[in-house]
C-alpha cells in the first residue's frame, strides 16, 4: 500500500511537471500575438468572425444540470448502493464512490476531458486540452466555446467540460456496485484509473465527439468533418444522454469485475440482504431527480429538445417503475420496494439514449420494456450468468441501456411519433432513416461498446490484480470493508 | 421467590407490563430476542435472492417475584399475551436463591 502511494506521489508530479513545461512552451509564443494588438485567431478552430455570445438561459440551464448529475453519485447512487449491501460494508460503498467521483473529476481535468473532446483520430481525441489550457484566456479575458446542437449557438466550453466530468465520474462509479462487498479499496483506484483512461474516455470520444454543427458550412466540407468525428458518431449511432457510454461501459466492466473478482465469501449460502432500504429509496429518488439533468442537460441547451428529453424521462421511469412493480407481483408474489426502486432505475437507463431522440409514444414503450427486461435481467438472466454482481450493474445498466439504444433506432422514426434526425448539418434538415437500418447502426455501436469495454475491464483488473491483488484477506472480508479497509464503522447502536 | 421468563409476541409486551403491574409486580427487565419454535419464518426477496429467515423477533420479559404472586403472575401474562394463534411464546419459571437491591443492600422479599 505504501508503494502505491509513493507511485502516485511521483506519477502525480511528474504530472503536473511535464504540465507547466508544455504551457511554458504554449505561452511564449502567445504573447508577441497578444501584444501586436491586432486579434489574431489562435490559429485554432474558432472562428475570425464575431462569435455569437452564448444565451444566458443556456448557461443557466447547463450549470444547473451539472450540479443536478453530481448530485446523482454523492449522494444518490452512493446511497442507493450503500443501503443494498451489509451494514457492516456500508461505508465502504459510500467511500467508494465518493472518492471515485473526486478521482475521475481531477483525471477529467487533467487528460480526460482533452482525450474524449478534441480533435485526434476516430478512437482517441487529442491533447490540446490537458490541465483544461486553452478554455480560458486570463490575459484576454475570453473563454473558450464548445458547439451544440444549433447552429451559431454557442456554450462556454468550461460550461461543457464540467457537464462532461460529471458523466465521466458516475459511470466509473457504477461499476463499483457490481464488486461491492469484496474489492480492496486500492485495487478500485488502480482499476478507475486505467478504465476510464481506456474505456471511458474513448467509448465517449467515438460516440459523442464531433465538429459541431458550426463547423457544416458547406456540402464540400460535409465529408472532411464527418472524418474528424468519432468512430460511432460517423457510423450515425444515436445516444443522446449516454446509453452506450455510460450504461453499456459500466455495466459490462461490471460484469466482467464481478468475474475477475470472485463471488463474495458465502454468496449463495449465507443470507446477503440490503440493510437498509429506506436508503435505496432515497437514493433512487435523488437519482431520479438528478436524471433530469442528465437526460435534459444533453440537449446543451434550453430548447424543445430539453423538454422533450425532460418529459420522456419523467415518463418513461414511472412506466418502469410500474412494469417492474406489477411484473414483480405477478411472477414473485410481492411487490417489493427494492423493486419498485430497480424499476425507476431501470427505466432512466433505458431512457438515457432515447431521452431527446424519441416521442412520447416511445418514453412508454421504452419505460415498460425497461421495467420488465431488466427485472427478466436480475433474475434470469443472472442465474445464467453465474456471475456474483453484487447489486446487478449488468442486470440493469448493461440490458437496460443496450436495450435503450436499440429501441432509440425504433421509435427516432417521424413515422412512430419520433423527432427523426439532421439528415444534412449544413442546411439542418430533419428527416428518419429507415427503422431497420438505423436499428442496425445502433446495434453495431451497442457490440462495439461492449467489446471495447469488456477488453479494457479484463487488463485493468488483472493489472490492479498485479500491483495490489484485488480482495482482501478473508478475515477481514468477513469482518466487513468498512473496519478492514477504512478502520470504521457505521453504525453505532 | 420465582423467576418469571416469558416470550411474547413484540407488540403484546404492553399489555402484558400493565398486566403484571396491575397484580402488584414491581419491576421487570425486558429484552429485544430471536428464536425459533412452531411458528415458521418467512421468506424475503431480494431482487433475485430469496432468503429464508428462520428466526422471528421476539420480546424476553423477566420478572423476579414473591412465590405467592406466581399464579396471578403466569395467568396474568397468558392472559395478555394471547392472541390465540401460532408464536404467542411460553413462560419458563425458575427457582431464585437471591436478590439484592444494590443501593440499600437490603436482600430477599424487602428488595423485590
Amino acid at each position: 500500500m505504501k508503494k502505491l502511494c509513493a507511485f502516485l506521489a511521483v506519477a502525480l508530479s511528474l504530472a503536473f511537471a511535464g504540465s507547466t513545461l508544455a504551457q511554458d512552451k504554449k505561452a511564449a509564443p502567445d504573447k508577441p500575438a497578444a501584444e501586436a494588438a491586432k486579434p489574431a485567431p489562435e490559429a485554432k478552430k474558432e472562428e475570425a468572425k464575431p462569435a455569437p455570445a452564448p444565451n444566458k438561459g443556456d448557461v443557466a440551464w447547463m450549470l444547473t444540470s451539472t450540479a443536478l448529475v453530481l448530485m446523482m453519485s454523492v449522494p444518490a447512487l452512493a446511497l442507493f448502493y450503500g443501503g443494498m449491501v451489509r451494514s457492516k460494508n456500508a461505508l465502504s460503498m459510500l467511500m467508494q464512490v465518493f472518492v471515485v467521483f473526486s478521482l475521475v473529476t481531477v483525471l477529467w481535468c487533467v487528460y480526460g476531458y482533452s482525450l474524449a473532446f478534441t480533435e485526434g483520430n476516430a478512437y482517441f481525441g487529442g491533447f490540446d486540452r490537458l490541465f483544461l489550457g486553452g478554455t480560458f484566456d486570463a490575459m484576454k479575458g475570453d473563454f473558450a466555446m464548445a458547439a451544440t446542437f444549433s447552429k451559431n449557438t454557442p456554450l462556454y466550453e468550461l460550461v461543457f467540460v464540467a457537464f462532461q466530468a460529471t458523466f465521466a465520474a458516475i459511470t466509473c462509479c457504477l461499476i463499483l456496485g457490481a464488486v461491492a462487498e469484496r474489492i480492496k479499496f486500492s485495487a478500485v483506484l488502480i482499476f478507475m484509473v486505467l478504465w476510464f483512461t481506456f474505456s471511458y474516455t474513448p467509448i465517449a470520444h467515438m460516440v459523442w465527439f464531433w465538429m459541431g454543427p458550426d463547423a457544416y458550412t458547406d456540402p464540400k466540407v460535409v465529408d472532411a468533418m464527418n472524418a474528424k468525428a468519432g468512430l460511432i458518431w460517423q457510423w450515425g449511432a444515436l445516444d443522446f444522454a449516454g446509453g452506450t457510454v455510460v450504461h453499456i461501459n459500466s455495466g459490462v466492466a461490471g460484469l466482467v469485475g464481478a468475474y475477475l473478482v470472485g463471488k463474495r465469501i458465502g454468496y449463495g449460502k449465507e443470507a446477503m440482504t440490503p440493510h437498509n432500504l429506506t436508503m435505496t429509496m432515497l437514493g433512487a429518488s435523488l437519482l431520479w431527480f438528478g436524471w433530469f439533468g442528465f437526460n435534459a442537460g444533453s440537449a446543451l441547451e434550453a430548447n424543445g429538445s430539453a423538454a422533450l428529453a425532460f418529459m420522456n424521462t419523467f415518463l418513461a421511469t414511472a412506466c418502469a417503475v410500474l412494469a417492474w412493480t406489477f411484473g414483480e407481483w405477478l411472477f414473485k408474489g410481492k411487490p417489493s420496494m427494492l423493486g419498485a426502486a430497480s424499476g425507476a432505475v431501470a427505466g432512466l437507463v433505458a431512457i438515457t439514449p432515447a431521452a431527446g431522440n424519441v416521442g412520447i409514444g416511445g418514453a412508454f414503450v421504452i419505460g415498460i420494456a425497461g421495467g420488465l427486461v431488466c427485472l427478466w435481467g436480475v433474475n434470469q438472466l443472472k442465474r445464467w450468468l453465474h456471475a456474483d454482481d453484487a447489486l446487478d450493474v449488468f442486470g440493469i445498466h448493461a440490458v437496460g441501456g443496450a436495450l435503450g439504444a436499440l429501441l432509440t433506432g425504433i421509435f427516432n422514426s417521424q413515422s412512430l411519433g419520433g423527432p427523426g434526425l439532421v439528415t444534412d448539418w449544413v442546411t439542418g434538415k430533419v428527416g428518419s432513416n429507415p427503422i431497420w437500418d438505423q436499428f442496425l447502426i445502433q446495434a453495431q455501436g451497442v457490440g462495439m461498446t461492449i467489446v471495447w469495454t469488456a477488453v479494457v475491464a479484463f487488463i485493468a483488473f488483472k493489472i490492479a490484480d498485479l500491483i495490489v491483488g484485488l480482495r482482501p484477506a478473508e478475515e477481514e472480508e468477513r469482518e466487513g470493508l468498512d473496519i478492514a479497509e477504512h478502520g470504521e464503522t457505521a453504525y453505532h447502536m | 421467590m420465582k423467576l418469571v421468563t416469558a416470550i411474547i409476541k413484540p407488540f403484546k409486551l404492553d399489555e402484558v407490563r400493565e398486566a403484571l403491574s396491575a397484580i402488584g409486580v414491581q419491576g421487570i427487565t425486558v429484552t429485544e430476542v430471536k428464536g425459533f419454535g412452531r411458528q415458521k419464518g418467512h421468506t424475503e426477496l431480494y431482487r433475485g435472492a430469496e432468503y429464508v429467515v428462520d428466526f422471528l423477533p421476539k420480546v424476553k420479559v423477566e420478572a423476579a417475584i414473591k412465590t405467592e404472586l406466581l399464579e396471578q403472575a403466569i395467568e396474568a401474562i397468558e392472559k395478555s399475551a394471547n392472541t390465540g394463534k401460532i408464536g404467542d411464546g411460553k413462560i419458563f419459571v425458575f427457582d431464585l436463591e437471591k436478590v439484592i437491591r444494590i443501593r440499600t443492600g437490603e436482600t430477599d422479599a424487602a428488595a423485590l
